[in-house]
């Protein structure tokens, strides 16, 4: 690990007293960007340590809105959206995800930048955009199986690998921010990150000195809420397919719909034209089909990864049916199908 | 607060903000019972209680646990008697090798206190789940290479329900 200095930031006001933030990474729980440090892939001169930050612990609710503080860790929000039937796919995404361990440290605001898990990304010896701009992409004509098929690039196929991330997408959350200049944004996350094009070392519109502070998410009932995650094996692996959708139905008729997919974009997937397609419409199985094939069809495989494809149809045309299905036999019911 | 506790004992923290934990107990506490496994994350045999929450030692910035209590495995057992979780291991048979051990037994005792918490796990979701499973899904951050899996789960499965009891 290269050394580096620390910033001990307190509070957010704290920002404007940073020097500079030429190479520098805002450290919340570690688990990621730590790791990547080892590796020698993140190398900052500085860092800004929010450990001391107080503030970012909280969750805090109106009657409309919950806002989740960016250190809330994944285990306390999980905990808290449980309870909580309109926000149930992000308990069900978050546990759906790496491991008690892991959770117990990870942070949300953390957990929405964490990078690629690209094995050409993780190997220094080999070429990566995302790594080094310019040095080419190794995972085009290399081992691709967990790569995305939507968003990509010729200059980059890496996937974004949070299940959090994707529910918050299905869930339209806003991600609050703040510059060292005091500004604060208020940013879709939807809108968060950047498709990767002939710049995949960027993946968000966030400035360097621009830190999460919370993330806050509608309390709007949106129907039965499925996270259904597909991987190699059934714990501590990343989604190669994850479909978040809420759907309500009335009289047969798809009311609401939010979809996104999680594994299989450069991005958490917002399926917009899917939702486009579904909404007002009855819901069949035949509908479910043809929403599919209107948001795969840019899809595009490198080989390794061209059944990603038809997988993803498969797990949406499933998920869709579930979820109609229950909203036939429970008119209005809010949240996961069961919980404890 | 430029200090942590370890058992019990208080530490300034290293001077050096590199410095994980995992690395400030083995190289300047000599406590090598959080074992080094694969040093990212992804293997849990440096599994410790962070103010009673598991964490892996290997991923932590000693720098930033100032005032945070840690409690490994050395700190499991009174003077005279083992942690029930550490006799459940030997009583069932639950290693091999024993790398992951210190690990596992620490991930276990944590267990124990969020199913009392009611902290929910990925299988809540499933009408279906048995007790097992839910062991099984929760303890998925501990890997065991000699495949004791089946007797880990029975001796952490045994001190949960004994709590039940």
């Amino acid at each position: 690990m290269k050394p580096f200095s620390v910033f001990s930031l307190q509070d957010k006001q704290d920002l404007s007293k940073v020097a500079s933030f030429e190479h520098s990474r805002f450290l919340a729980g570690g688990t990621n960007l730590v790791d990547l440090m080892k590796h020698q892939i993140e190398e900052p001169d500085q860092i800004v340590d929010l450990s001391g930050w107080q503030e970012a612990h909280q969750i805090s609710e109106s009657d409309h809105k919950v806002t989740i503080g960016a250190l809330v860790t994944n285990t306390e929000l999980a905990d808290f959206a449980y309870r909580q039937p309109t926000l149930s796919l992000l308990s069900q995404a978050l546990l759906a995800g790496a491991t008690v361990q892991l959770r117990n440290r990870a942070t949300t605001g953390g957990n929405l930048l964490q990078r690629t898990r690209c094995y050409y990304f993780y190997d220094t010896t080999k070429a990566c955009n995302k790594r080094e701009p310019g040095s080419g992409c190794a995972a085009l004509d290399g081992f691709n199986r967990i790569h995305a098929v939507l968003g990509t690039s010729e200059h980059c196929i890496a996937s974004h690998p949070s299940d959090m991330a994707t529910a918050m997408t299905a869930l339209d959350a806003t991600v609050h921010t703040m510059n060292a200049a005091g500004e604060v944004r208020h940013i879709p996350v939807r809108e968060l990150y950047t498709l990767p094009g002939d710049t995949p070392h960027i993946e968000t519109q966030l400035g360097a000195d621009e830190l999460i502070t919370a993330v806050s998410i509608n309390k709007t009932a949106r129907g039965t809420q499925i996270y259904q995650k597909v991987r190699d094996r059934s714990s501590y692996a990343f989604a190669l397919v994850s479909v978040a959708c809420a759907m309500h139905v009335k009289d047969g008729i798809i009311e609401n719909i939010n979809l996104a997919f999680g594994g299989v974009g450069s991005r958490p997937w917002h399926a917009k034209s899917a939702e486009d397609y579904l909404r007002g419409k009855s819901a069949t199985e035949a509908l479910f089909s043809q929403a599919a094939d209107v948001e795969l069809s840019a899809a595009k495989g490198s080989g390794g990864n061209d059944f990603k494809i038809p997988m993803l149809k498969r797990t949406l045309v499933h998920v869709l049916g579930q979820a109609a299905s229950h909203q036939q036999q429970h008119p209005d019911h809010e949240g996961a199908i069961h919980v404890r | 607060m430029s200090s942590i506790t370890i058992n019990g004992q208080t530490h300034g923290l290293p001077q050096d903000p590199r410095t994980t934990l995992l690395d400030f107990m083995h190289q300047h506490l000599q406590l090598f019972g959080a074992k080094k496994g694969c040093d990212h994350g992804q293997c849990g045999a440096c599994t410790v209680l962070v103010d009673g929450e598991r964490m892996n030692a290997c991923l932590l910035l000693t720098f930033q646990l100032a005032g945070k209590s840690i409690v490994t495995i050395e700190g499991l057992a009174s003077d005279d008697e083992l942690h029930p979780l550490q006799q459940a291991f030997i009583d069932n048979d639950a290693f091999q090798c024993g790398f992951c051990t210190s690990g596992q037994i620490c991930s276990g005792v944590a267990l124990k206190s969020e199913l009392e918490k009611n902290r929910p796990s990925t299988l809540w979701f499933d009408p279906d789940y048995t007790k097992t499973e839910d062991v099984k899904e929760r303890l998925s951050g501990n890997l065991c290479r000699c495949g004791a899996y089946p007797h880990i789960i029975d001796a952490v499965s045994i001190c949960t329900d004994e709590q039940e009891a």
